[in-house]
This record gives structure tokens, C-alpha cells and sequence, in this order.
């Protein structure tokens, strides 16, 4: 009768707790994936990360004004010169990429300092001896990447000494690539470089996704932009 | 962040580690499309030319990221003449 009982209240309790259960295991996935993987590959290439990361940036996009000629409706309050179109909507999706990295990068508070104001720049310096300390997370997920890929292990050629010259010119010439990272230590460079790369990959996909969905591509479209789909 | 503890056990410093960059590096080489098609390489490559590539890779991302922005750029004006809200409600509803 105990195993009745402790059946009964198992299935209700499934029954009662299964969306909860459901909610919670999904986060908990979530959280697992993102804390434990750590690896920025699979950040920026997990399906969530996609989708928020495309609503954010047409969000963006539907706020601009690009319209240039005919109207002065935006034109008018801007003082700054106004840059072309496809300028501004570079920036939009640079800045939406940013932020969908939720700062935890460099190059993502970089970005987004700059484009915000450039008074801003005062608080970045204060902001620095915080930053810091919050890299420390990628660092983590960096090493424990590293643990566990185990196939296609490349080895890399013996540096001299401590970098030698050539291998340092190429980490400077990648840290003026990556926004924010000119004057870092070579590690970090190596680092948010690996980051920023990831994350450029998904911006790419995305907005090829997000063109050929608006110039009414073929049926052969990406998968993420499936229910839009005005198949002429 | 445990594993960073016990990874940089010897050095708490601001001392960067040849084997630290060495594993970045190949992380890098991971990423990279060429390098990472090709199964069998397991031979050594410079991390310079790995760096090098790099550069080249992200430099190519710019320009597809500049090329698509135009892209939708007009795109986006076009839709913005004609049957601007239409448009516009269909992206939002995505």
C-alpha cells in the first residue's frame, strides 16, 4: 500500500509539477550549457542566442530612419553629420551583437561605449579595474574549453621566449582588428579575438538570414527565418 | 572558475605563460574555417601564419558584415517608400 501511496503522489506530483519541472530543467539546461560549455563558439551558435539576437537587431533596424532623401522627419534634430545607410545600420547590428553579449566581453563594452557618447569614455577608465575582474569568466571557460575537446588536437609550433616578434606584431595587428583590444596583454587579445569571431559568425548568419527574408528569397532560406516566410 | 584557479596555480601574476598563449592560439586555429576542415592536420603550424589567418578571417567577416548592411540597407529604404508598415509588422512579429 506505501508503494501505492508513493506512486500515486509521484504521479501527481509529475502531473502538477511537470510544466514547472519543464520550465526549471529548460533554465537549469540553459544555465548548465552556457556555465559549463563556456566555450564562446557555443554561446554565439546556440539557437537562443540566435533568436534573441535577431529580434534585437530588427528591433533596431525598424527604429531607424533610413529614408534619407524626401523626408527631414529624422534629419531635421540630428546635428551630426548623417552617415550613409548602410553605415548606420552596420553600427545598429554591431551595436545589437554588443549587447547580446551582455558585456561580458571587451570588444562588446567597447562597442557599445563608443557609439553611446563619448562622454561616456570618462566612466570607462573607472569602469576598467571592474572589467577586469569580470574577463575572469572567460578566462575559466577558456581553460576548461580546452580540457575537454579532446579530437582533432593541432599543436601549435614552440614560441621563442616569451612571443617572439613576429608572433607579438601579429597580436598587436589582431587587437587593432578587435574594438578595444589595441593595448592589451596577449592573452586577452588571443582571447576576446577568439570571442569576437564566434559572435561575428553569428552576425553574419543572421543578417543573410534577415536579407533573404526580406527580398522574398527562395524557399531555400534559413531555417530560423522559417515562419516568415512570403513564398511568391 | 575553479579550472582557472588551478590553470594559473604557478602564475597568479601578470605573468602570461607560453603554454597559455600557445593554447589560445590553437583555440584560435579551431575557429578557423580553412584549419578546421581539413581533419588530418595534425602537424604543427606557426602561430604566427595562425594569427595571420586570423587577421584575414575577421578582416573578410568586416566586409561581409559591411556588404550585408548595405544589403539591407536598401532593401530596408525600399520597404520604407512602399508599404512601410506592412513590412515593418511582419519583422516585429518574428
Amino acid at each position: 500500500m506505501t508503494a501505492m501511496v508513493s506512486d500515486a503522489a509521484v504521479g501527481t506530483d509529475r502531473r502538477r509539477s511537470g510544466r514547472l519541472r519543464r520550465n526549471k530543467k529548460h533554465r537549469a539546461q540553459l544555465v548548465q550549457r552556457e556555465a559549463e560549455e563556456g566555450r564562446s563558439h557555443e554561446r554565439w551558435r546556440s539557437e537562443l542566442q540566435h533568436k534573441l539576437y535577431s529580434a534585437k537587431l530588427m528591433e533596431a533596424l525598424a527604429r531607424l530612419r533610413l529614408a534619407g532623401d524626401g523626408g527631414g522627419g529624422g534629419g531635421g534634430e540630428e546635428v551630426r553629420v548623417v552617415p550613409t545607410r548602410g553605415r548606420t545600420v552596420r553600427d545598429a547590428a554591431d551595436r545589437a551583437l554588443a549587447f547580446a553579449a551582455k558585456g561580458r566581453t571587451r570588444w562588446s563594452r567597447a562597442v557599445l561605449m563608443t557609439t553611446a557618447n563619448r562622454v561616456k569614455l570618462k566612466f570607462r577608465r573607472i569602469r576598467a579595474g571592474g572589467g577586469k575582474g569580470r574577463l575572469g569568466v572567460t578566462g575559466a571557460g577558456g581553460g576548461r574549453w580546452m580540457g575537454r575537446k579532446g579530437k582533432g588536437k593541432v599543436s601549435v609550433g614552440r614560441l621563442r621566449g616569451k612571443g617572439s616578434a613576429g608572433v607579438r606584431r601579429k597580436v598587436r595587428e589582431l587587437g587593432s582588428l578587435v574594438p578595444g583590444c589595441r593595448v592589451e596583454p596577449m592573452n586577452v587579445v588571443l582571447e576576446e579575438a577568439t570571442d569576437y569571431i564566434a559572435a561575428l559568425e553569428m552576425q553574419v548568419r543572421t543578417m543573410s538570414a534577415l536579407a533573404q527574408l526580406l527580398s522574398g528569397g527562395d524557399s531555400d532560406a534559413a531555417p530560423a527565418a522559417g515562419h516568415g516566410h512570403t513564398s511568391s | 572558475m575553479s579550472s582557472r584557479r588551478s590553470r594559473s596555480r604557478q602564475s597568479p601574476s601578470s605573468a602570461i605563460n607560453d603554454d597559455q598563449i600557445i593554447e589560445l592560439v590553437s583555440k584560435l586555429q579551431q575557429l578557423l574555417p580553412e584549419m578546421h576542415t581539413r581533419r588530418r592536420s595534425d602537424k604543427v603550424v606557426s602561430a604566427s601564419k595562425v594569427l595571420q589567418e586570423t587577421c584575414n578571417y575577421i578582416r573578410s567577416l568586416h566586409r561581409e558584415v559591411d556588404d550585408l548592411s548595405e544589403r539591407l540597407s536598401e532593401l530596408l529604404a525600399l520597404s520604407d517608400h512602399a508599404q512601410a508598415d506592412v513590412v515593418r509588422s511582419l519583422l516585429l512579429h518574428q
